[in-house]
Formats: structure tokens, sequence, C-alpha cells
């Protein structure tokens, strides 16, 4: 196991049976499942279709409904600003949200690793719960498998979201003028994890982003504002996000790139590293894409929610996925998709 | 961040823009030597502040770019022996060889890591001594003192199971190859600033004389870029050839003592080939006997069946600066970054993937 994240100071309500670690009869569906499931995911996850205790849960929504599902892995499992569980529920609701959903249901699966404390294991369930209760969404089905030591990272979860779509959103409603906003600071989750795992030294401590942005996104729906479209700058980045609309919707994107807020911590890191912020992580932050003439409302809106929230580029006529990232010297580059991930430059 | 803004301040940037048009009263080009500052010219989009006579050549001081195939073949060999762990710098994972790269290897099970220093591979070494760790240390002479500074270290700590696969190359000797070349049409130089932060000029003058030719020292934020273009022009319009050292902060005409002594200890000059330019005499450095045993090639015996380079590439005419990578009849057709004919293409530095992203932006209505 990569992680020490044995906290054992971190004292757990109830006792799991006879076991403080993940072994690999949790995941054989007899007995130690069941005392798992009961005193730890129940426990923290709790709603009335977990309590039927059936092979599925059963419910019904009306109208559109979005769906989606994604995996989570991060090491260190507990990162400044954030851990793998509530990570998994916010990934997970800001992609509803970005579909024009509301949060509603999750269901959830583990691959636990042989040998993960259980203490570490609940702590993050416990997060995931929090998380969930916090944007009105309540986990209705999940499953738990075990892998041998060695064959995994301590915890993968798998996460899957339904919500009632209250406007649908899509990069195909991109229009030539819209305004392209983001909600925060780009980064700063991919350089909290780099540094918490690779042990560098900064000088500054720099929190995850992580966090929901359904609230922000329903907030402006709710106040009528014309957003187009809303996309969550994960992995890849907000660059990466800007090709991938561009490319949809068959628009080009000019950035400004000086109005791109950037925390200075997470640029003096980048410096360092040989990385570039526009293509790094961020897990609580949106990029809208809104009618001009809403431009000033949904920024104020935004910046009630993070007041470093900026307006960042424009929607241009041009090439199909062109974006153009314009800098503070009147010179421009294309921002293209990454080949893979960012790899430190020897020169 | 102190010490770097001011160097990226968009007032200087557009006074320096003034300066070099008011100099300038006909056509030059310029090669910038370095990869970091091809990097830096179209990171900041450089070109578009220059007036329109001014060509910018980018030369052949990107080691990734530079790297022959043959050498990252070895590397995946080795790579893939059983019992090694190969450390190197993160870009050159990607690079294509003749049967895939370091990525790929990894992906088959090899133990490939990324770092940033030589050392981190000597305190891998020395923390796991059951298997042999093998540094690919691959660079121009800014890189040599920090591998020369591993193999002394590793030589120092008593490390039986550690070796650098050294494919480090020299700036001198390549500019020869490229300015000896009568096709060659190259007005100044704007010369690595940290290749010269360790070297030091000396070596620079006999070629600014022999050629007749600028050599501006130059660092690798905008304004250091900006300020040594402005310089090579004027020296340029004055019928002047001289070195200059525009990256006064880092660069001392005699280099710096301690790393050149390091590459001295370590390594000695031999006949090494370029990536798309061919064998350059004295173009590269090897570990030294007395270091034999941290020899990873004298170390670890593998067979390496290299094939030979696609010959639609040019990418030898582009780093001579003879053929402009728009001028390629492959660019963007047969050559694209996701499928790339030669290294020029792969680093996001290289020439033709800087100017495959270039055409893309000249589509755009103005």
């Amino acid at each position: 196991m990569s992680d020490t994240d044995d906290d054992a100071g971190l004292g757990c309500p109830v006792p799991f049976s006879q076991y403080d670690r993940v072994v690999l009869a949790h995941g054989g569906g007899g007995r130690a499942t069941r005392s798992l499931v009961e005193s730890l995911f129940r426990a923290a996850l709790d709603s009335p279709e977990l309590r039927e205790d059936h092979d599925g849960a059963i419910v019904s929504l009306e109208g559109p409904v979005a769906i989606t599902t994604d995996g989570f892995t991060v090491r260190p499992l507990f990162f400044p600003g954030g851990d793998l569980g509530a990570l998994a529920v916010h990934g997970t609701v800001n992609d509803l949200a970005c579909c024009g959903a509301r949060p509603e249901l999750l269901t959830v699966s583990f691959v636990l690793e042989e040998g993960l404390a259980l203490t570490t294991l609940a702590r993050l369930v416990r997060s995931m719960g929090e998380a969930a209760r916090a944007v009105g969404a309540r986990v209705i089905a999940g499953d738990t498998k075990v892998v041998e030591r060695g064959k995994g990272d301590g915890v993968y979860v798998s996460v899957t979201g339904l919500g009632r779509v209250r406007r649908a959103l899509s990069p195909r409603n991109v229009r030539d003028g819209d305004v392209v906003i983001v909600s925060g600071p780009v980064g700063d989750h991919g350089i909290a994890v780099l540094v918490a795992r690779e042990d560098v030294r900064l000088g500054t401590e720099i929190a995850s982003d992580q966090g929901e942005i359904a609230s922000l996104v329903h907030e402006l729906l709710d106040e009528g504002v014309a957003l187009h479209v809303a996309r969550d700058p994960t992995r890849g980045g907000l660059a990466t996000v800007l090709v991938e609309i561009a490319r949809t919707a068959g628009v080009s994107i000019v950035l400004e790139e000086p109005s791109v807020p950037v925390r200075s911590a997470v640029s003096d890191a980048c410096e360092l590293l040989g990385l570039d912020p526009l293509y790094v992580a961020c897990e609580g932050r949106v990029v809208l894409f809104v009618a001009p003439e809403h431009a000033e409302r949904a920024l104020a809106i935004a910046r009630r929610f993070q007041p470093d929230a900026a307006r960042i580029g424009v929607v241009t006529e041009g090439p199909s996925g062109l974006v153009l990232a314009k800098n503070a010297f009147g010179g421009e580059r294309v921002l293209e998709l990454l080949s893979g991930e960012q790899l430190p430059r020897i020169c | 961040m102190r010490y770097v803004d001011e160097l990226r301040d968009p007032k200087l940037a557009h006074a320096l823009s003034s300066r070099i048009r008011a100099a300038t009263t006909r056509p030059w080009t310029i090669m910038e030597v370095c990869g970091g500052q091809t990097h830096t010219l179209a990171r900041y989009g450089l070109e578009e502040l220059l007036p329109e006579g001014i060509t910018i050549v980018h030369g052949p001081g990107c080691p990734v770019c530079v790297t022959p195939a043959a050498v990252i073949d070895r590397a995946v060999a080795i790579a893939c022996t059983a019992g090694v762990v190969l450390h190197t710098y993160g870009d050159m994972l990607r690079v294509p060889a003749s049967h895939g790269d370091l990525l790929a290897a990894r992906s088959r099970g090899a133990d490939v890591r990324v770092v940033l220093s030589p050392l981190e591979a000597v305190e891998a070494a020395r923390l796991d001594p059951s298997r042999e760790h093998v540094f690919f240390s691959v660079g121009f002479e800014t890189t040599a003192p920090a591998a020369a500074a591993a193999v002394e270290l590793a030589e120092a700590l008593g490390l039986e199971r550690f070796s650098v696969l050294a494919a480090h190359v020299r700036v001198p000797p390549v500019l020869e190859v490229l300015l000896g070349d009568p096709r060659t049409r190259i007005d100044g130089l704007l010369a690595a600033g940290h290749v010269c932060t360790v070297m030091g000029t000396g070596e620079y003058a006999p070629i600014a004389a022999r050629h007749r030719l600028p050599i501006v020292v130059t660092g690798f934020e905008p304004i250091d870029l900006l300020e040594g273009i402005a310089r090579t022009i004027e020296q340029l319009e004055a019928g002047r050839s001289e070195v200059e050292i525009q990256y006064a902060r880092a660069v001392r005409p005699e280099g710096s003592a301690g790393a050149r002594g390091a590459i001295e200890r370590v390594f000695e000059v031999a006949d090494r080939p370029f990536r798309g330019l061919g064998e350059v005499p004295a173009g590269g450095l090897v570990l030294r006997d007395r270091f034999a045993r941290f020899d990873a090639t004298r170390r670890i015996a593998v067979e390496v069946a290299s094939a030979e380079p696609d010959t639609r590439c040019r990418a030898g005419e582009v780093l001579r600066g003879l053929l402009r990578p728009l001028d390629c009849p492959e660019l963007g057709k047969g050559c694209t970054p996701e499928h790339p004919l030669g290294a020029p293409m792969v680093s996001s530095e290289g020439a033709c993937a800087a100017y495959h992203r270039h055409r893309a932006r000249k589509e755009l209505p103005r």
C-alpha cells in the first residue's frame, strides 16, 4: 500500500468486528462483508433505499434525467483541501450540474485493497456521506470488492449519479459572441495533490479547490441567466475543456490569458516544475459559456460563490476547435489537447 | 513571482519591440539555439512582436529532438531488462524510437521513473540495492554537470548497481556543422543561456569570428529573448560580429568552475550522431574509462536493432534552417503530433510542432 494514512488517532464510532484492516473476506459476500456494509457504509451513507437491503434500488424520476458515471483514484487519499470520498461525490455531482441536472441519486462502488485501515475507509465514507447530504443527493445503492494487497492504490471508487434535468446544457448551444467565465482560480487541485504526493517543499501550502459547483450552476439557472454550457475543468485543466468545447461546438475561442485567475503559489509551483497552469486539474471550478448580454450578471453571481471568478474569453467565428490564448504582450498561442500527461521538461 | 514578473513585463516587451523595429533596416535571419528559448517564443507568441523581415530559425538545441532513435532504442531495451529500474527526465518518455517509446515500455511492465534530478536516481539506488538503477541522461552541457555529480556521488557512496546511460551533446560542435554548411542562411545566433552558465563564452568567440556572425548569449524569459534579438540586430546593422552576454544575471565569461570541473572529471568528448543531422565530430560526451563501471552501455548488454529513420522526414533541413516547416510537404499530412515522422514534431518546442499549430492560427480571420 502506498499510503500511510492509518489515522489511529481518529477513532471510529463503531467497532468493525475483529478486523481493523480490510481483508479479502470483506469482499467475499459473507459475514465480514455484511458487517462492513452495516457498521461502516450504511452508517455513513444512510438512505431509505439502502435500508431496503435489496439487490438494487427502485426509484421513480419524471422527465428527462441526466446520468453520469466516473471512477476516482487519487494518491494520497487525503490531501490539503479534500479527500477521495468527497472528491468522488463532488466530481459526479459537478458532472450532473454541467448537464443542467440537479444532483439527486448516487450509487457508489468501492474497490478496496487488502490491508487498508478500516479507520481510513470510515473517514473516506463519512466524508462522502457529508458531501452528498450537503448538496441534497442520496446514495441509493453500492458495492464493495476487495483486491489483494499490492493490486490497488488503497481505494478506488466509482460513482454513478442521476438527476432530473432543469435545462439541457450542451456545447451545441454555444454561439459566436458567448462570453467565457471561470468560477475561480485554476490549477489548485493538481498542484495540491502533486505537492502532497511528491513532498515538494514550496513554503506555502496549496489547498485543493475540490468542491461542488452545482449550487452555482443552479443559481444561474434560477436567476434566468442564458447559460449555454458549463463544464468542469478536471483532468487536462482549463485548456482542455476549452478545446473540447470549441471542437464540439464548431467554434473558435479567444482566451485572454492574463485574465485567467491563478493563485501565485500555484503559478510559482508550475514555474518550478515546468508545468502550464492552464493544463492543471481543478476539482471545484466550472467554465461557463454565457450569452454576452448576461455576462455581467453571471459574473456577479459567480463572484458571490468565489470572489476570483473572472471573465476570461469570448467565442468567435473561425476554424472549428481553435483556441487562441492571447498574452499580455499581444502575442498569441494555440492551445491544444495534450498528447498525454503534462511531463516536466528538461529545458 | 519576484525575479520573473519583471522579465514578463508587457510594457518592457513593447519597448523592446519598438527598439527592434527602429533598428531593423533589412531582412535578417536569426537562429535561437535552445529548445527552452523556442518554447518561450511559442508560449508568448513573441514572433508576432517582430517586424516582417526578421525570420527566426529554431536551432538544434532541443535535446529531445536530436537524440538519435538508436539511443532511445537502447534505453528501451535496458528498461525492459529484468531487474532494471530506468530513471529519466519526463519529456524523454514520449519520444518515438524504432519500436515504441519508454511509456510503451512502461505499460509492458518496465520500471521507468521520472526524476527531476539524477540525484533522485542515486538515492533510489542507495535505498534499493537489489536492482540495477540506470539514469538515462540526456541534454546539452546544461544537464551534464548534474549527471557527473550523480556518478561521483554514486562512487563516494560505493554504490554497486547504479549507472548512467549518457546521451549528452555539446553545442559548439553542432553549430560548427550547421554554420559550415554553405547552404545555411543564418545571420545571427542567440546562444543558449544555461549552456553558457556552465561553459562560459570562450568557445563562442572563434565561431563568431570564423563565420562573421554576432552571438548573443540569451536567457529564457520573454524580455530576455526580445533583448537578445534586439542586440543581435543592432550588431548586424552595425556590421559587428561579437559575443555579447544578454543573460548576465547567470552567465560569466568563464562559466562555472565547479560545473565545468565535474564534467571534465567524469566525461570526455567524443563524436556523436545527432538525429536529423548525422555524425557531429566532438559532438557528445561519454564517461571516462575510470568510471566504466557506472556506464550503462558497458554494464548492461542489450541487443538494439534500430529501424532506419523514415526517409520522408526532412528534419535535418529544418534544423539547418534550409526548409521552413511550413514548406514541408508532409507537415500536417503524413506528419502530425499524433503520428510524427521526426523528432521536431514530437516535442512541444520542436519547430515542426510549433509551425503545425501556427498554420491553424493563420486560418483565423483577422
